[in-house]
């Protein structure tokens, strides 16, 4: 479903990607993310500049706007504008955009329990005790399981500051071991927010059966 | 540029599109003004219609108020509260239907027959009825054919009641341009009206129906964050809980069990309705309800029914949290709350939401009223005479599909801006397989059977290859109406793959089309009254455009016998006019169009003149 070089109702060379620059003829999507939205293949992005476009390319494809247009121009106004809804949600997410852009540049998934990071051993083993503890004596396991809460969300912010940093690194020198490095950060980030869903999940079992 | 050219002699203008909100008790119409959205009154100049349909031992249907009077009188032929059956099965309503006076016919698993005395009506056959009286009503107002139209729904509903939302409408003959989430078509009236900017919230609490919804209005767009809602909690279940307590009273008063009677049962309903509806403005009530020469009478205080009506009112509240936190805010972040729906009135309510959003609820636009005036403004958006406007609504419910174990794996996420999709990638497990089965379900819980099953869909005569070789692209998509379609490609190949769809629950495409068939035989009884009204309302425009052509400077150029001839068809069509024969009336029509013929011309000939002229009067 790639953009066609030609536009599909007049035979001009489709020099916009959304619509004909001679016929004004709606195209098909351009199934990229990034181009979609006319940028750059970035990790960093301003979230406003995005709803910005978000909106403006929104008014322009809507399928609301092509209700009497041609068939294929409808298709292409609900395919595209399903497309637009999705990169979206993806792009003003930056670990939905980071693990895309991975995707993009050809590293492979990020890849969550295949392999559990060392560096969170200790981490794993540490929120085991004290949910077992926990579940025991609700009352006196809980200092341990907040101190555990407290440093599951101080590695989510390193990971999160790890992150920020790797993205302007990236956007501006484009070295490939950079996204490595990202890849490994999601991937450590991932397995945190799992630690956390865990520990909350034990948290509210709890509060909901009080004593 | 000049002012444009109209000359309109008996040629139809632009068919209007009208908005629908096809209610659990009540259902209305509105359309597009200049000015802004306006209700479309019926031909006695109410503005609701009661969702009530009735079926006569004739197979005569009668449909709103009228009704709504036989409901009493044959509650075993009176359909109400269709709504809250449409898109079910048999299974899910067995409860709820014995609080209905009619009865199910039990001959299909996945699509409810109401039993009318014999006849049998599926739910949005009888929704079609009453999507047919508006189509009437407004064409009667319009005076032309009305064949498009925005209907509304629930934020919450799923996608087979959506679906079977649309089938209605195309069983009582309207294109649905559009459906529209109720709190969202509220959300469209009010910013229009208001031109608000910043986050509000929609709390709907209809007769069936629960929605909450949260959006951000910016610059003309509308963009819904998150919905919520629950498909079955509204005033009916308060209207129930009220009755079940009278017939508990009349049961240790009057020695009687009324449960079975359903005309008792019906003249009680009225009875705790009519309460319910006059705690909204006074402190203290009677519910009064007589019968068989008998008189029942209980008082009802405000607080005793705020303490019964408890439960149902904290069951709007978990809802709301949920949609607070899917769109990522906190309570200080809303900085308006809107109320939709005639449960709104009820003080307890407002109470509640008051102090969830710490806020003061708008209620300027008539609860009951908004959500038509909204889909009438989306059908002004689809018409393009709204060009800044646009909604960008979610989709309410999660998407996916049966994987291994029953376990859901899920492709699009509840809150979706839509139109959204998804592709996968199936393969086969064995050697040789030629079809490979997808069950798509609806919800938010992790195994399949506990969520709502939408559709099973069959990848058919695939090239048989050895197991896992088959490389099949699904492509999943949820339109601007939260109506799911699946396409299928072939990746090794290339070419499209087909696919059948067997839908869970409700209509398949080949039972929809025998519906509309169906319809006519209701709809003959009244052709022929409808082809005479239609020739009428062609008559009235063709003599409007004469009657101001003959004031005009052209009319003079005409030579007399011309005038004449002009004059005596005029009258002519005025006579056959009261004629029940609309041939008759139509011939004359046509004649005097003939005669007319070189008047109009004359006349566009001097506008254009006009118009080259510089536009000189």
């Amino acid at each position: 479903m790639d953009a066609p070089e030609s536009c599909w109702h007049c035979g001009q060379p489709a020099a916009e990607s959304l619509f004909c620059t001679y016929c004004n003829r709606l195209q098909p999507p351009a199934p990229d993310y990034f181009r979609f939205f006319g940028l750059e293949p970035r990790l960093e992005l301003d979230p406003e500049d995005l709803q910005r476009r978000y909106y403006e390319l929104s008014r322009r494809l809507h399928p609301d706007r092509f209700l009497s247009a041609t068939p294929a121009e409808r298709r292409y106004s609900l395919e595209g504008t399903a497309i637009l809804n999705d990169a979206y949600r993806v792009l003003r997410d930056p670990v939905a955009r980071a693990e895309y852009l991975l995707r993009r540049e050809g590293l492979e998934e990020v890849s969550p329990g295949r392999r559990t990071p060392a560096e969170l051993l200790r981490e794993i083993f540490e929120l085991n005790e004290a949910l077992e503890a926990f579940r025991e004596d609700p009352q006196a396991g809980r200092a341990e399981l907040e101190r555990t809460r407290e440093r599951l969300s101080a590695l989510r912010e390193q990971a999160d500051a790890e992150l920020a940093r790797l993205f302007r690194l990236w956007d501006e020198r484009r070295e490939r071991r950079l996204l490595e490095e990202v890849r490994s950060v999601l991937e450590r980030r991932r397995y945190v927010s799992k630690l956390q869903a865990q520990l909350e999940e034990a948290l509210s079992d709890v509060g909901a059966h009080p004593d | 540029m000049s002012a444009p050219i109209q000359i309109d002699f008996g040629g139809a203008a632009r068919p209007p599109i009208i908005g629908i909100d096809l209610g659990t008790t009540n259902s209305l119409a509105a359309f597009m003004d200049l000015t802004g959205p306006r209700i479309i009154p019926d031909p006695d100049g109410r503005r609701l219609t009661p969702s009530v349909v009735h079926c006569s031992a004739e197979g005569e249907i009668t449909v709103g108020e009228a009704a709504r009077r036989l409901l009493v009188e044959q509650p075993e032929r009176t359909v109400y509260s269709v709504k809250r059956l449409m898109g079910k099965g048999p299974a899910d309503v067995e409860q709820e239907l014995r609080l209905f006076p009619f009865r199910v016919a039990q001959d299909s698993p996945s699509v409810i027959r109401l039993d009318l005395g014999g006849r049998r009506f599926t739910p949005p056959e009888i929704s079609a009825f009453i999507l047919g009286r508006l189509r009437r009503n407004a064409e009667a107002f319009f005076g032309q054919e009305v064949r498009q139209a925005v209907i509304t729904v629930p934020a919450y509903f799923n996608d087979a009641q959506r679906q079977a939302t649309k089938d209605a409408g195309r069983i009582a003959g309207l294109e649905v341009l559009r459906l529209v989430n109720e709190p969202t078509a509220a959300a469209l009236a009010y910013g229009l009206d208001k031109r608000r900017e910043g986050i509000v919230a929609v709390y709907d609490l209809g007769g069936g129906t629960f929605d909450i919804s949260i959006l951000r209005l910016h610059e003309g767009i509308f963009e819904v964050l998150a919905t919520n809602g629950d498909t079955h909690l509204g005033g009916d279940d308060i209207d129930n809980l009220l009755l079940a307590i009278a017939l508990e009273d009349l049961a240790s008063e009057w020695k009687r069990d009324l449960s079975e009677d359903r005309v008792a049962v019906q003249l009680l309903r009225r009875a705790v309705v009519a309460a319910k509806e006059r705690l909204s403005f006074v402190p203290v009530t009677t519910i009064e309800f007589d019968y068989q020469g008998r008189r029942y009478q209980r008082e009802l205080t405000r607080p005793h029914f705020e303490q019964l009506i408890a439960g149902i009112v904290e069951r709007t509240l978990g809802p709301c949290r949920n949609a607070l936190r899917d769109a990522q805010l906190k309570v200080e972040q809303i900085d308006e709350v809107v109320l939709v729906g005639g449960s709104t009135r009820i003080p307890l309510v407002r109470q509640a939401v008051r102090n969830l959003f710490r806020a003061e609820p708008h209620a300027e636009l008539n609860p009951e009223e908004v959500v038509a005036l909204g889909a009438a403004v989306q059908a002004g958006i689809l018409t393009g005479s709204l060009q800044d406007k646009l909604l960008l609504d979610v989709t309410p419910l999660s998407l996916g599909i049966e994987t291994m174990g029953g376990v859901v794996e899920r492709l699009i996420h509840r809150n979706s801006t839509i139109p959204a999709s998804a592709t996968q990638v199936f393969t086969t497990a064995v050697d040789g397989q030629r079809n490979v089965l997808i069950h798509v379900v609806q919800g938010e819980r992790e195994l399949a059977r506990d969520c709502r099953s939408l559709a099973r869909f069959e990848l058919k005569e695939l090239e048989p290859l050895p197991a896992g070789m088959a490389r099949i692209e699904v492509r999943f998509l949820i339109d601007a109406n939260g109506i799911l379609s699946v396409s299928a490609r072939d990746l090794r190949t290339g070419r499209e793959q087909s696919v059948e769809v067997k839908p869970s629950y409700g209509l398949t495409d080949e039972q929809v089309e025998a519906m509309i068939l169906e319809s006519y035989q209701y709809a003959r009884q009244d052709v022929r009254e409808r082809q005479v009204r239609e020739a009428r309302l062609e008559a009235d425009r063709i003599l409007a455009a004469v009657e101001k052509a003959r004031l005009d400077e052209a009319y003079l150029e005409l030579s007399e016998a011309e005038r004449e001839a002009v004059e005596q068809a005029l009258n002519e069509l005025l006579m056959v006019y009261h004629a029940e024969d609309h041939l008759l009336i139509r011939a004359h029509i046509e004649k005097l169009n003939q005669v007319t013929a070189r008047l109009a011309e004359m006349m566009m000939n001097r506008a254009v003149r006009a118009a080259l002229e510089g536009n000189k009067p």
